[in-house]
């Protein structure tokens, strides 16, 4: 049974704005836990740009993506958040004045004052091959992740892509595997080397096979896949039985389930009050790339400042009846034994 | 100044002024070339920028770099003439380029 977590405010995507939203928060007394799709913390900077330059970070001339989530990490330790990663948010309900109910995709139920929504571009998701007639058996025979390996026990087995998660789950695979099929474009895989060297021994030895082509084609019914068709460089097309197919081309971001809330939403956005960047439903704020507002730009340093005026606002509905005393970090005692240095 | 031409695969034509120096891909955002998506912004993470360089080009385009190679596996119905045009630079020389969009970038 799942149970419920009790805290101040979730927050919804844990990329360089969601990080420093918790900062911010926490020099109020206010707690937060973060969830995030992805598996790691960063978001767009982790998943897109780790190693990539960033020139406008105000104070910092340059700084890689990774970089940036690795600091804002150092910086919010004193506050000690609560991740939960790998978990999309499905649900957000209003349960009263200062009262919501989020739920997440792993059944994970979270009661809280207010949540802030950071999350960018939307949920990351996997990138779906336009293959005609796959949608029936997504979820059934043709899957995105794998959550029980034990469901692939025994089965002919095809998996598509060359990068790490494509080999990761060929290597683990292919022991339970009736038969594993390794499907890639090209004769050359972008995964670590010895992943690569264990796959090749595995064909070598006649344990799998590899295929160089595209999957051009699924055939089966009501969902269960009985085979694939390959086309290869030289358009030669290949019939590959299979029970099930993981094709692993990376990620894509989706809006996801955020415009189910009842939020007002403007073109995949959503609009914000300018003062405090709260959404038409009090207690619920949007920050960093995924509101708008006049003049808003799509920047870090938008979202961080964003961040800063969010956590004036929900302290009033974290503790309406307290007064809130501006203080800088640099002259405030208060605010330095918070942050563990005085 | 440089002409790119764009065609979509639903057939519409987008012939444009391209700055030498930017990308192919920003050139595309510039002039609306919908089926452009571009994820990452240009960063040679996200395969969303597809595009066929038409027959006539792919030797002056040239092909693409290793690691833009690498990236084209998260892309679809990739071809020989396949590149990603956020690592496209626009030259004198490309004056007149034609590229083909797909249907489709992944989302």
């Amino acid at each position: 049974m799942s149970e419920t977590i009790k805290t101040d405010v979730v927050i919804i995507g844990a990329g360089p704005v969601g990080l420093f939203a918790v900062f911010e928060l926490g020099l109020l007394d206010i707690k937060a836990h973060l969830i995030d799709i992805l598996d790691k913390v960063g978001g767009q900077c982790a998943e897109l740009y780790p190693e990539k330059p960033i020139y406008d970070i105000p104070g910092i001339p340059l700084i890689t993506g990774h970089g940036l989530c690795d600091a804002l990490m150092e910086q919010i330790k004193p506050f000690n958040p609560t991740f939960h990663l790998g978990e999309m948010v499905t649900t957000v309900e209003k349960l009263g004045e200062a009262s919501f109910r989020v739920g997440t995709d792993r059944d994970k139920t979270f009661e809280c004052k207010v949540v802030v929504i950071a999350a960018g571009g939307g949920s990351f998701q996997p990138k779906r091959p336009p293959i005609n007639g796959i949608e029936p058996y997504e979820n059934k025979s043709v899957h995105y992740a794998v959550r029980k390996m034990d469901a692939f026990r025994g089965k002919n087995l095809i998996v598509v892509g060359g990068g790490d998660s494509a080999l990761d789950w060929t290597l683990n695979l292919q022991p339970l595997a009736k038969r594993l099929t390794l499907i890639h474009r090209r004769d050359d895989f972008r995964g670590a080397p010895d992943s690569v060297n264990k796959m090749r021994a595995l064909v070598a030895s006649g344990a799998m096979d590899l295929k160089i082509g595209q999957v051009s084609e699924l055939e089966g019914a009501d969902g269960q896949l009985v085979a694939a068709t390959v086309k290869d460089k030289d358009n030669a097309l290949v019939r590959i039985e299979c029970e099930a197919m993981l094709p692993f081309f990376g990620l894509t971001m989706k809006l996801g389930p955020v415009a189910d809330w009842g939020l007002k939403m403007d073109d995949e956005l959503i609009p914000v009050d300018l003062s405090s960047f709260e959404t038409n439903i009090p207690g619920i704020f949007a920050i960093g790339d995924i509101n708008t507002y006049p003049g808003k730009l799509k920047l870090i340093l938008s979202g961080f400042h964003e961040g800063a005026l969010m956590a004036q606002k929900a302290h009033h509905y974290v503790y309406p009846d307290k007064r809130l005393v501006f203080q800088y970090t640099t002259s405030s005692t208060n605010l330095q034994k918070k942050l563990g240095v005085a | 100044m440089p002409k790119i031409t764009f065609v979509e695969h639903d057939g519409t034509v987008h012939t444009v002024d391209a700055e030498i120096g930017a990308t192919v891909m920003e050139t595309a955002l510039r002039n609306d070339v919908s089926s452009i998506v571009a994820e990452c912004g240009g960063s040679c993470t996200c395969a969303t920028c597809l595009v066929h360089v038409d027959d006539a080009w792919t030797a002056i385009v040239g092909p693409p770099s290793s690691e833009e190679e690498q990236m084209l596996d998260a892309a679809f119905e990739v071809k020989p003439s396949s590149r990603l045009c956020c690592q496209i630079k626009v030259t004198e020389e490309l004056d007149g380029l034609i590229v083909h969009t797909p249907t489709y970038q992944g989302r």
